[in-house]
């Protein structure tokens, strides 16, 4: 026996071993999803460690830091080239590094900084036992109504938890426009969701309210994710593999190197169809898009107010982010199929949340409405399928969520002796006692109605020209009479605060912190900016409107 | 580059509004100046645009143009024509006295809140208007013009349900609600004007791939840029229908009367003398020049719907109980005649409704400023509550009387020469609908002596009996008005000097040319 011999037996004992490579992780690239995942860690380790005391100031100092630093490294990547020329798939396929991603990664950071400074206000509700009190339960374990409910709030427990809470939220949007394979997809969708289900349920006052929202919130989104990972799965059966690329490639039919055991069942059309219709269900449910929206009111209505604003910003910013890669990156072969169904929801969604909405008598149940009938708009610039859509469908997103994130800081302004104010009668002559806050909710509701000058106007118009050099102008036209309806019941609050006679017993205006003011002075800056000079930011969107493969 | 003197006639106003909004609360008779210095201020540029402007030099003057929005092909460009010259001269002339009418209208009748301050609003809302009309007059970009004449709803809006006569029969919370109703119904007959509007201008992109009204205008006429026949007629009418809800034309005119009869005096004449002119305005400009085919097409059916206002409106007025109300389907009836001037095609007509343009202006406010200080007195709008104040307030009834006379175009006042060129204008080419369109001034000899009759002669009614004449501030109103209505009545050359080159020049945009006159050969 030789030496050569004995070599080789190590050789053939070591093979196995040197053909798993390690995964190469750009962690630069990921940073922001990194930097915010990292700070939720930190905060839980705030909970257990820090005094309860000191819990709410280092939570808040955590989170801050993390989300500028977040959206500081969006900015470098941008500045990088990584949105254009350097735009590639990262961590061994996982992650996309492009325009689209950075652009909406950015957004959903700003929204979540914005959002952020709203949970932590705590100025709104008159301090409980001496203790300052934001809007959510002291104790969320503690039944509503009984003796331990009281005692918590006596002994002026917070729930602080709230802000690794969210965000963990923010962490799985950022991955979830981004994601370039079906499961971390998946992933995300869970890792933002969950989350979510528990804020909606940590409302301060209307506890029972909150939890009954945050179970219809839970159950129903527990079946969209079903819904979504059977899709999955059918895809998976139907290209044998999970990456965008791949499946792609299959639907094209430019595959060469098939696997025989897979070779069976690949290209079942059966399996792309209901797949694909599956996976657009479950992203459709999070978009809150006709006939998938039922969860919608109940849910804006019940979650504490903060929460309500940003999931109603962000989730629809990281749903349509990916919802558009899905059908831009793994299903424009498909087009022809789903372009018509695209259709039909886009046109029901647009006019039932329009409609639906004139008879609503709850501000926030008004605005679930009108963010129902926002969807619809923006789905009628996804089915562009073209450049412009795309960075329509940005900027739309864009100047949405921050008027989104203001006019529900403002709803949480507005109270009485039982909290919120949110039934529209008592909204009756708040123009005459604050005309301030009156004149800024009718800025953001005039955003929504798309009057001239207002970022909402530029947005609509941006996706109205895309779908109509897309082909689709009776969709545009559906589109602008459903701007009519809708603008009648924007008008009609305004009416309310403006030209009613103020009721004696009517809701009072809390003077905020400076954390509301700035909040809601966002929402202002980005409606106004984004509506007289939104050049700047079209060209961004414009450079961001390509994906990468 | 020269002084952008187009962008601070209209930035002029809009400061003014912002500085007017915010005087402090107790400040209020501080804001009434400012408002009445900025309005003067911004005639005297609308002046400096009348005397720059040379009507035989080239179409567009004094232009402006500037990157706006890249993406969407929009520019910022002014540019003013005769026709744009005379309206934004009206539009200078007539604010300074709509403030100065409307001087204690917003005053405050209880003090509510310490930071509750109706009288800035009203009177920065009324330069906000300004500002948006003059710079829809000025907008040579069809974007542009479009998010002004959008825009332009929401401060009318509030004006219209924010304040209201302070007498009204069935008290004040009836008055309220129905504010607000008119309000509302304003908003939204012009908004879905104006979104139906919006698609046809994102229409137009896609199929022109810019909005600038004199690229688009040269690429038809040299033929570089071709529409197909449905196309141009689908965006014609989306064009058409907003401005023909602004203008209004009957059956979309409901909205006016609410609105009329709802709101003070001096917002009226806002609505009719200065807003609704954009409406008639923007069909010359962008109907006429931008799809001339299709506007020839449309032609007969925009005819007749124009004689329907003239005749229909002057029929209401006749049996309407309310002042106010008598003016608005008055003005719906003149509305009529301007269009038909528009669309009979013809040099004459289309001065002629130029020149309406500006006399209606003058001489509705003059009417209804007057029928405002009667209002303000009685607190009544009813015809019925009045009579023989001929006798009590002599100057009020005759400035009154001279405001009817010149709604009714008695010859001798400056509209009489519009009226006239209109008809003449139409006859040419459509003598039945010429003649059929006579009926309106009948009517209007009717109404408006019938009115004058039944407020002002006869026995003295005891509500009226210590009524006090006209003061100071109100013959500084109405006087001036009066003046222009005589002049421009015996002399309207200043006018049809300026307004006809442009007249000319839409009259080649839509390649027609006045029908050679016939004459019957001498036998």
């Amino acid at each position: 026996m030789s030496a050569a011999a004995v070599h080789s037996l190590w050789t053939t004992a070591a093979e196995p071993i040197s053909k798993i490579d390690a995964p190469k992780i750009e962690y630069g690239q990921l940073s922001p999803t990194l930097i915010v995942v990292g700070a939720a860690l930190v905060g839980v380790l705030i909970e257990a460690f820090v005094p309860r005391k000191s819990r709410y100031y280092a939570q808040v100092f955590v989170s801050v830091v993390a989300l500028c630093a977040a959206f500081a490294a969006v900015v470098a990547l941008a500045a990088g080239g990584y949105g254009t020329t350097k735009a590639h798939v990262a961590a061994m396929g996982a992650i996309a590094v492009d325009g689209p991603s950075l652009f909406l990664q950015g957004t959903i950071v700003l929204a979540g900084l914005v959002g952020l400074f709203t949970f932590a206000e705590r100025r709104l509700d008159p301090a409980a036992h001496g203790n300052r009190v934001d809007s959510f339960a002291a104790q969320a374990a503690a039944v509503p109504g009984s003796d331990s409910e009281q005692a918590a709030v006596k002994a002026g427990f917070t729930t602080t938890e709230v802000f690794p809470l969210l965000l963990f939220a923010i962490g799985g949007m950022l991955i979830f426009p981004s994601a370039n394979d079906l499961l971390t997809l998946f992933v995300a969708l869970e890792v933002f969701s969950l989350p979510l289900y528990l804020l909606c349920a940590l409302a301060r006052r209307k506890r029972l309210m909150s939890q009954e929202a945050a179970v219809k919130y839970f159950l129903l989104g527990a079946f969209a994710s079903a819904f979504t990972l059977f899709g999955i799965a059918l895809l998976y059966g139907y290209a044998g593999s999970v990456s965008y690329a791949r499946i792609a490639q299959v639907v094209d039919g430019t595959v060469t190197d098939v696997d025989p055991a897979l070779a069976n069942t690949m290209g079942n059309d059966a399996l792309l169809l209901i797949g694909g219709a599956m996976l657009v269900m479950g992203l459709l449910f999070k978009v809150g898009a006709v006939p998938f929206h039922m969860w919608t009111p109940d849910v804006y209505q019940g979650a504490p107010t903060p929460v309500t604003g940003f999931m109603a910003a962000a989730t629809k910013v990281a749903a349509f982010g990916a919802l558009l890669r899905l059908l831009y990156v793994v299903l424009p072969g498909l087009r022809w199929d789903w372009r018509p169904v695209m259709w039909a929801v886009a046109i029901i969604t647009m006019l039932g949340g329009a409609i639906v909405a004139i008879t609503q008598t709850d501000i926030k149940r008004l605005l679930a409405y009108s963010s129902i009938a926002h969807a619809g708009f923006i789905l009628a610039g996804v089915i562009a399928t073209s450049k412009d859509g795309v960075s329509s469908v940005l900027f739309y997103l864009a100047g949405y969520s921050f008027v989104t994130i203001g006019a529900f800081a403002v709803v949480t302004l507005v109270r009485d002796a039982g909290g919120e104010a949110t039934h529209l009668s008592k909204w009756a002559g708040l123009g005459r006692r604050s005309p301030l806050v009156a004149a800024v909710f009718a800025i953001f509701l005039l955003a929504f109605a798309g009057i001239p000058l207002t970022s909402g106007f530029a947005g609509k118009f941006a996706v109205f020209k895309a779908a109509a050099d897309g082909g689709a102008v009776p969709l545009v036209v559906v589109g602008v009479i459903s701007s009519a309806i809708a603008a009648f019941f924007y008008i009609r609050v305004i009416v309310l605060m403006f030209f009613s006679e103020p009721k004696p017993e009517g809701p009072t205006v809390a003077v905020p912190s400076p954390l509301t003011m700035i909040a809601i002075g966002m929402g202002v800056a980005v409606t106004l900016v984004l509506g007289v000079a939104p050049q700047y930011f079209l060209d961004l969107a414009g450079q961001a409107g390509v994906f990468v493969r | 580059m020269s002084f952008p003197l187009l962008t601070a006639t209209a930035a002029l106003p809009a400061i003014g509004a912002v500085a007017t909004a915010a005087v402090p609360a107790a400040r209020r008779s501080a804001a009434k100046w400012l408002a009445l210095l900025v309005s003067l201020a911004t005639l005297a540029l609308a002046i400096t645009v009348l005397v720059r402007f040379d009507p035989d030099g080239t179409r567009y003057q004094l232009t402006e143009s500037h990157a706006w929005i890249k993406d969407f092909g929009v520019r910022y460009e002014l540019g003013v024509d005769g026709i744009a010259v005379a309206l934004i001269a009206l539009t200078a002339v007539l604010i300074p006295f709509i403030i100065l009418a409307g001087w204690h209208d917003a005053d405050p009748l209880e003090t509510g809140s310490r930071r509750w301050r109706p009288t800035q609003g009203f009177f920065a809302l009324i330069l906000a208007v300004e500002a948006m009309v003059v710079i829809s007059f000025e907008a040579t970009d069809v974007f542009l013009f479009y998010i002004f004449f959008e825009a332009m709803l929401i401060p009318m809006y509030f004006l219209i349900g924010g304040f209201g006569d302070r007498a009204h029969e069935h008290g004040e919370e009836a008055a309220a609600t129905q504010r607000s109703y008119a309000a509302v119904k304003f908003l939204l007959y012009n908004l879905v004007g104006g979104l139906i509007m919006l698609a046809a201008v994102i229409g137009l992109y896609v199929v022109a791939g810019n909005f600038s009204l004199q690229e688009i205008a040269q690429a038809r006429t040299n033929g570089s840029l071709h529409m197909a026949t449905s196309t141009e007629r689908w965006l014609f009418l989306g064009f058409f229908f907003a401005f023909a809800v602004k203008a209004p034309l009957w059956p979309l005119h409901t909205w006016l009367p609410n609105a009329m009869q709802e709101s003070t005096a001096p917002v009226a004449v806002l609505i009719t003398a200065v807003v609704d002119k954009v409406g008639t305005f923007a069909m010359l400009r962008f109907c006429l020049q931008l799809f001339p085919e299709a506007s020839k097409w449309a032609t007969p059916v925009i005819l007749v719907l124009a004689l329907i206002s003239i005749v229909y409106g002057a029929l209401l007025a006749v049996g309407q109980r309310d002042i106010k109300r008598l003016v608005a389907y008055a003005s719906i009836s003149h509305f009529g005649f301007i269009i038909m001037g528009i669309f009979a095609m013809t040099s004459q007509g289309q001065s002629g409704a130029t020149l309406y343009m500006v006399n209606h202006g003058i001489s509705t406010a003059a009417l209804m400023l007057v029928a405002g200080f009667l209002i303000s007195r009685r607190g009544s709008r009813l015809i019925g509550d009045y009579g023989g104040v001929q006798k009590v307030a002599p100057v009020l009834a005759g400035t009154f009387l001279i405001g009817g006379l010149a709604t009714l175009s008695l010859p001798g006042l400056a509209p009489f020469v519009s009226e006239f060129l209109v008809l003449v204008g139409t006859f040419t080419r459509y003598p039945a609908i010429g003649v059929i369109a006579t009926f309106g001034i009948v009517l209007a000899a009717l109404y408006v002596l019938v009115l004058y009759q039944r407020t002002m002669t006869g026995p003295v009614k005891p509500e009226v009996s210590a009524m006090p004449d006209l003061r100071a501030r109100e013959l500084v109103v109405v006087a001036p008005l009066i003046v222009l209505l005589i002049f421009l009545g015996v002399y309207p050359k200043p006018v049809t000097d300026i307004v006809n080159p442009a007249v000319k020049q839409t009259m080649s945009d839509v390649h027609k040319s006045d029908p050679k006159p016939e004459v019957e050969a001498a036998k």
